[in-house]
């Protein structure tokens, strides 16, 4: 244990992705993100995650968001544990029939102002299983969706972008006079 | 090797019934029980000789003679099959819709001085698939856990009926996306024992390749995510990093994070790029390099053990009873793994150990898990050094077998087999497939588990456990 935090301590901060590709849009992430959610939110963004049926590869991609190579926390996004701490739901999958009441009580518990964000193809439109009439077809069929993040599933690098161009949308909404 | 030959044989009742009956003495094993409009079917496996086959009985006026009734692991599957199908257990004990979620749904009960209910789910507080758990408890004391799954139905079995092979391998490779390549990999073998096909070795070594890659990131996540839920952070964010690297290796060299897509009915569609093999022995230099000092640092903290040592303990009984897979099975004595039986190629040529231990507990589920990592690691190095050369799939892809026919596969994935059976059209198309996920008999013993426990040691129990919401939902 001593020796653990020891080689922790001393090989410095990991949260710096190794690809350069990948640490670029990081590095650029990490700016636009933090200054756009401070003018509408402060400094934090909370989000409520719901698997409207999904094959639990999106989760698997957001659980990835919180290691310690992306470290989701810095940009002032954090998950949480209910709706009714949510400013956010990121919903993935198609949106099974048996999920569907579960979601709509879900949103309605989360306190406005709130946004919806659809992760992942299926949750867009329904994606491999829009023609089964055990899903509903897509988050927006449900919901009024404000951004769909494409990906099957989507990379934690673009599930980063797209939370950013919702902080940017929801700040020109600010500056519009709106919610 | 001993491929199995799965021909399927049509029996009278009567014989129907033995099978029950010897799957209730304990002589056979279930691996699946599903259906189709006039017929229902069932995977079995003699314990003795492993031999496996697929009987099917005939289904007039939408009845059957049910397995569950003498079976208990056939009560959720023939439920399952009651809603897909319409076919109509005689004798089933427990009539309750499963999958079909109309109406209103009685919890089975619990009767006896101040017990309180507490519902939980479908949306849960982490970030984690849908199911809702009925727990009864007497103070913190867990009396009955009762699950109630199916929130993620997406009607998959549907949607196979008539499908082309393309389509049916993307939906197959998402019946649960944390095991997408083990499940891609039992559809694509049972597709290509249908249609008498034979891949090249490359593609065989492959996707064994994925399979290990794909289980050694599961493994890493997982045993980081039962010392979480011990709140147990430091192990959370270094297994969390070693998974990362993994998935990392795996972009690099296949061009996805998840592999998704890569093994195809045929063979695979990804090679490994020219520096993959460096990639690949950098990513197990590191992990071997690692893991051992966090295994040391899981095994001497006395407060993480004491929270999953003797917790959630399931009975060699159960999970024999259950042919329970994976670490679930292995850790509570059930020595079972598909990769060497019934075995499928390359893994006759590659030297692993399938560690078994009999404690049944939370700690014995991450043992096994640590257990495996390290052989994963190994297998990895030995297809590296001896990956064949050679083409990457049959040179017409399915086309390159017989029109039609019918197949079953048993594949294994990081947390048990996955068995796959499918019929095949002459004009190319999936006409009939079923896969069931591990967590089908895995589910069941979650409630045997957890029972007696408190209702704190549940999360800990559940992330053990580690059941597909999705894999099991259909």
């Amino acid at each position: 244990m001593r020796r653990l935090l020891f080689k922790s301590f001393v090989q410095g901060t990991l949260t710096e992705p190794a690809p350069a590709p990948d640490e670029r849009a990081l590095a650029e992430l990490a700016a636009r993100v933090s200054q756009a959610s401070h003018r509408r939110l402060g400094r934090a963004l909370s989000i409520r995650e719901v698997d409207a049926g999904s094959c639990n590869g999106c989760e698997l991609e957001i659980h990835a968001l919180g290691n310690v190579l992306y470290d989701l926390e810095r940009f002032g996004l954090r998950f949480v544990a209910s709706p009714r701490h949510a400013d956010v739901l990121l919903v993935t999958g198609p949106v099974s029939v048996n999920m569907r009441e579960a979601l709509e009580r879900t949103y309605r518990a989360t306190p406005d102002p709130k946004w919806v964000v659809a992760c992942g193809d299926c949750a867009r439109d329904g994606g491999l299983y829009a023609a089964s009439p055990a899903c509903v077809g897509g988050v927006s069929k449900v919901l009024p969706v404000d951004l769909h993040i494409p990906g099957c599933p989507p990379t934690p690098v673009v599930l980063l972008r797209g939370l950013l161009a919702l902080l940017e949308s929801v700040a020109a909404d600010a500056r519009g006079g709106g919610t | 090797m001993p491929t199995p030959n799965w021909q399927r044989s049509i029996k009278r009742r009567e014989d129907w019934e033995q099978a029950a009956a010897r799957l209730q003495d304990g002589e056979l094993a279930l691996l699946g029980l599903w259906g189709e409009p006039g017929f229902a079917h069932m995977a079995l496996m003699e314990q003795t000789t492993d031999a496996c086959v697929v009987l099917s009985v005939e289904c007039p006026a939408n009845r059957y003679p049910s397995v569950g009734r003498v079976h208990a692991p056939a009560i959720r599957p023939e439920r399952a099959l009651r809603d897909l199908v319409g076919l109509e257990p005689e004798g089933l004990p427990d009539t309750r819709p499963w999958l079909r979620h109309d109406g209103d749904y009685r919890f089975l009960p619990a009767e006896g001085e101040s017990l309180h209910q507490i519902p939980v789910g479908p949306v849960h507080a982490g970030i984690i698939e849908p199911g809702h758990f009925r727990f009864t408890a007497n103070g913190e004391t867990v009396v009955r856990l009762e699950e109630r799954l199916g929130y993620a139905h997406k009607g998959v079995n549907a949607l196979m009926a008539g499908a082309s092979l393309e389509r049916a391998a993307a939906l197959a490779g998402r019946l649960s996306g944390d095991s997408t390549v083990a499940c891609s990999l039992a559809f694509a073998q049972a597709v290509e024992a249908a249609l008498e096909l034979e891949i090249p070795p490359r593609a065989a070594w492959l996707r064994a390749l994925l399979a290990e890659l794909e289980r050694l990131a599961n493994h890493l996540g997982d045993i980081g995510a039962v010392c979480n839920d011990a709140a147990f952070a430091i192990l959370h964010a270094q297994f969390g990093l070693l998974r990362e690297r993994v998935l990392r290796a795996a972009d690099a060299c296949f061009g996805h994070r998840l592999m998704m897509d890569r093994v195809v009915p045929g063979g695979v569609s990804c090679d490994l790029p020219p520096d993959g093999e460096r990639r690949l022995r950098a990513l197990v230099a590191q992990v071997r390099k690692d893991f051992p000092d966090l295994i040391e640092v899981y095994e001497n903290t006395a407060s993480l053990k004491d929270r999953t040592v003797g917790t959630g303990i399931l009975t060699p009984a159960l999970a024999r009873q259950y042919a329970a897979g994976g670490f679930v099975g292995r850790a509570s004595g059930r020595d079972f793994d598909a990769r060497r039986t019934p075995g499928y190629a390359p893994y006759e040529a590659l030297h692993f150990e399938v560690p078994v231990v009999h404690a049944g507990d939370v700690n014995a589920r991450v043992w096994i898990r640590i257990r495996e990592v390290e052989q994963s690691l190994a297998l990895i190095e030995q297809i590296l050094a001896r990956l064949p050369p050679g083409s990457l799939a049959c040179p017409d892809g399915p086309r390159s077998g017989r029109d039609a026919g019918e197949g079953a596969a048993l594949v294994e994935g990081f947390r048990g087999d996955i068995f796959a059976w499918v019929r095949i059209t002459p004009d190319g198309r999936v006409e009939r497939c079923h896969l069931r996920d591990p967590s089908w008999f895995q589910w069941p013993l979650l409630e045997a588990a957890i029972e007696g426990n408190i209702v704190a040691d549940f999360p800990l129990c559940n992330k053990s456990f580690n059941c597909s919401y999705s894999g099991h939902d259909l």
